[in-house]
């Protein structure tokens, strides 16, 4: 399977919905679409990771790029996932510190902390 | 000798397949399906790394993954050809972000109990092993 990308504007915030597998041979199109996001001056971004069947740890690589890049513009980056093998890979690596995560899109798009 | 062995092109789009086919492997050897997903995620960091350390190091060759279904163990062994210790090759390809391979290894290392990384003359080898259900049965 693939990685599928697709974005929406919610207010003020781009939800980017990704689904099937983001891992070393399809990172680089995620990396891609947030690099581009930002270039376009979109700096609150939501991931919504509710379609993604597997995840490793160049998907997280791009995620943390992406945080980094939307913080030099004072933006946010949150994550939506319920889904406990995907969960299990931030806490291993120590990133639920690093990335707010919610479990639903509507509760991402509304947080201002 | 491995029960399953494959050999890949240090390639990025061939780490899937590698995925697949050890998780395959690994459930017919009778490793428990609530560590499956364990077993599919780091055979990818190992193989992702394998594959970033060739690039890296600017080098082509191959990935050798090796399934042995041990009595009591199921047994992956990732081995590389990216030389001693890869070297970043100026203009190396795209991907190499050194980050990738720290967190890749951080993602093992919290997976894998039995867990070995060891580097060679002509590159690294990462073993890993699961327990293998007494009560399985090949179909």
């Amino acid at each position: 399977m693939d990685l599928s990308l697709s974005t929406r504007a919610v207010g003020d915030r781009t939800v980017v919905e990704v689904g099937g597998e983001i891992d070393v041979y399809t990172a680089p199109k995620l990396r891609e679409q947030l690099v581009e996001l930002v270039n376009d001056g979109k700096y609150h971004l939501v991931v919504d990771m509710e379609g993604v069947d597997f995840l490793d740890s160049t998907g997280l690589g791009v995620l943390v790029g992406g945080l980094k890049r939307v913080r030099a513009h004072e933006g946010s980056l949150r994550l939506v996932c319920n889904q406990e093998r995907i969960l299990k890979i931030f806490r291993i690596t120590g990133l639920t510190k690093v990335f707010p995560i919610h479990t639903s899109v509507d509760d991402a798009v509304s947080a201002t902390d | 000798m491995a029960t399953v062995e494959l050999r890949f092109s240090a390639l990025p789009e061939h780490v899937r397949t590698a995925r697949l086919v050890a998780a395959a492997v690994a459930r017919r050897a009778g490793v428990d399906e609530s560590v499956l997903d364990e077993v599919r995620l780091a055979v990818g960091e190992a193989c992702s790394r394998a594959v970033g350390l060739h690039q890296r190091g600017g080098i082509g060759g191959t990935v050798r993954v090796a399934l042995t279904d041990q009595e009591k163990r199921f047994l992956i062994e990732v081995e590389d050809e990216a030389g001693p210790a890869a070297v970043p090759a100026p203009g190396a390809a795209e991907g190499g972000d050194p980050d990738d391979d720290t967190l890749g290894l951080a993602v093992i290392t919290g997976l894998v109990e039995d867990l070995e990384v060891t580097k060679g003359a002509d590159g690294g080898v990462i073993r890993m092993s699961w327990p293998v259900s007494a009560a399985s049965v090949a179909v």
